[in-house]
Parts: structure tokens; sequence; C-alpha cells
């Protein structure tokens, strides 16, 4: 049987994680390409409502990826980001998604190789909890989520 | 404002599982500014039951709109564009708002998607605490300004009671003795002469105690 690829949806706040991937580039490190990385201003820009369309265009996985504790560019959003993936994690639960397919990462921008280590984790746990339940029954992710994700980080 | 909290998920699941075509409808009135049935939330709950019903192989139709009031008739005329076709309402408004629009459409059912509370301040981002049981006869004036009808679990009019223990309610610790802050509000304003007056009891009739209400102003009303 052919292996299951996973679609995991980064929402990657620019002023921590999107560096880090950009970094991650610069190092040449190989992480998975199932991550499509959307880069937010802020992990605090994540709502409920995203995720819940990321997960309803048929995405297996979604993380959201803030600054460290206390190094928040804009104070607290990454505390905010964490408490509404909590939240979302147990509504998820309650629809038959499972919760466990989404998660909050936190890391700095300098973090490049941790960036492809989260990277790497993610995607491996999204593969062994296999697909998700309504992928084949619900419409492709978006043109434009795909387009981000081949966007270059700027040079 | 008047304060609510949405249905658990399988509640809502349940009341829709009959329909195919639903209308689900957010308000943007006290709901709204309490996180539970503005424009947000009816987006997310319009993802939340699409996932659950195509997970049970079901493709559940359903048409969102958020109405500037759900309490007034007037608003709820706009549904009409949008209520053919549509087997069921589901509404996230209050529970005036859901018998406003059962009143409007009396061929649709008409499910509530929320528990409506009580009316509330935000304490803080989040928080929302009970202040007003509507009593109909406000006793503010005379109680420093803190409610001992909403607040005080046992609605004393001349408290404290036994169960008051360093500011805290016995019912739990968490709450606050109503009586407590009254006293304390009063002593903060000079007007301790208040307290010393007996309240007499209180006359429930225009709150519940007769019935259904209904407030009629003769030179607005047509």
């Amino acid at each position: 049987m052919e292996e299951f690829e996973p679609v995991i949806v980064a929402f990657c706040c620019h002023f921590c994680a999107y560096t880090a991937a950009d970094m991650a580039g610069s190092l040449r490190l190989c992480y998975p390409a199932n991550v499509k990385i959307v880069r937010v201003p802020c992990s605090g820009k994540v709502d409920t409502i995203h995720i819940l369309k990321a997960f309803e265009g048929g995405a297996d996985g979604v993380y959201v990826a803030g600054c460290l504790e206390g190094d928040c560019h804009f104070k607290n959003g990454n505390v905010r980001a964490a408490k509404r993936v909590t939240y979302t994690r147990k509504l998820l639960d309650d629809i038959g998604i499972g919760g466990q397919r989404l998660e909050m990462v936190n890391l700095s921008a300098g973090m490049g190789e941790r960036f492809a280590e989260i990277a790497r984790q993610i995607t491996e746990k999204i593969r062994k909890l296999g697909p998700n339940p309504i992928r084949n029954l619900t419409r492709p992710l978006s043109e434009a989520a795909v387009q981000i994700s081949k966007e270059q980080p700027s040079q | 404002m008047i304060t609510a909290e949405r249905k658990p998920l399988e509640e809502i699941i349940e009341y829709i599982r009959p329909f195919q075509k639903i209308l689900l409808v957010g308000c943007n009135e006290c709901v709204t500014v309490c996180a539970a049935g503005g424009r947000k939330e009816v987006g997310i709950l319009s993802s939340l039951l699409q996932m659950s019903f195509l997970k049970q192989g079901k493709n559940l139709q359903i048409r969102e709109h958020t109405l500037e009031r759900q309490c007034d008739p007037e608003y709820i005329e706009e549904l009409t564009n949008l209520i053919d076709g549509v087997d069921a309402i589901l509404s996230m408004a209050c529970g005036c708002g859901v018998q406003e629009i059962s009143r409007r459409f009396r061929d649709k059912p008409v499910f509530p998607a929320v528990n409506t509370k009580f009316m509330g301040a935000s304490e803080r981002q989040g928080v929302w605490a009970e202040r007003c049981q509507g009593c109909g006869d406000c006793l503010l004036g005379i109680t420093g300004g803190i409610c001992p009808i909403s607040r005080c679990s046992k609605q004393l009019m001349n408290g404290p009671c036994g169960g008051s223990t360093k500011g805290k309610c016995e019912i739990n610790p968490d709450v606050d003795c109503a009586w407590q802050l009254i006293w304390d509000r009063l002593k903060a304003l000079g007007l301790e002469d208040r307290y010393e007056r007996i309240i007499p009891a209180k006359d429930w009739r225009p709150g519940r105690g007769a019935g259904p209400r209904k407030i009629i102003r003769e030179d607005l009303a047509e």
C-alpha cells in the first residue's frame, strides 16, 4: 500500500517561526515538503476559524508556531494563540476529527534546526494518526494556501 | 448585556440531524459581545457542523447570516430572502431572538444553539458575571450601587447572613459577599446610616411574581 502523505498547515509567526524556516532554508536543512506554511503577523492573529477552515479544506494536521514565551513581538500574542489552540483541540475532539492533529509550538527566529525538527516530528506524528477523516470528502486545500507555501523567503 | 454560552455540540447535532439545509443565524448584539453567537461564532459552528456531518457521510448545507438584532421584527425580515429551500433554522441569539424567529417563520422548525444565561457585565476579557435579575424595582440607589438580588446568593434585603466569612459567600470562596460589598461601599461614601435602615420585604410582583411582563409606552406604541 502506498504510504500516506499528510498535508500539514503551519501558521508561522513572521517574527519567529517564519524566519526560522527561512534560516532552515539558508542552512540547507531538509524538512518534509508536507508542511505548508502560512505566514501570519503574529501567532495571536490565528483564530479558531482559520484552524477549522484548514481542516475543513482537508488538512491532516495543523500547527501554530509562535515566539518563545515572553518574546512575543506584540507582548502576549503567543500566549493567546496557545489558549485558542487548547480550545480548538477540544472542538476537534468533539466532532471526531481529533484534537491531537493540532499543536502549538514555540521557537525563536534563530532556531532553524528546531524548525526543521518540529516539521519532521509533526509530519511523523500525523502520518501515524492517518488521514483526516473528512479528507476525501471535502474540497482540496485552496490554491491560495498552496501558493503561499510556494513563496520563497525574501533574500 | 444578556449573556449566553454555546450549547454542547451533541445537542445541536441531534436537533438538526433530520435536516439537509440549515439557516444558521447569529446576532450582532449581546451574544456577539459575550462571544457566544456573533458572526465569528456562526462561522465556527458552521464549520464544526459541516465537518461533523461530513464525517458521518452527510453533506449538510448551511447558509450563514448574522442579523443586527434578532429581538426586533424589522431585522428578522432580512431573513425572508434567505429562507427559501431551508429545512430548519438554527439561532445563535438569546431566547428572545429564537422566539422572534419562530414567531415570524411559523412553518420552519427553529432550534437554539446557545443557552441564555443571565444579565451580566464583563469582569475582564473572557469573564462575565451576573449583575441584574430584572426584579422590576431597582434597589441600587439604597444599596451603594451593589445589587443584593443578583449578587447575594440568598437575595437578602438586610444582610449579610451568618455565612459571610472574610468578605466571601459560604456557597463558594470565589463569590464575594454582596452585603460585605454593600457595607464597604456605604462606609466609603460616608453613608453608614443607610445600612441602619431596614429594607421591607420585597414585593416580587414587578419581577416575575405576577407572570410574564410587558412594557407598553403609550407615546410610542402603534
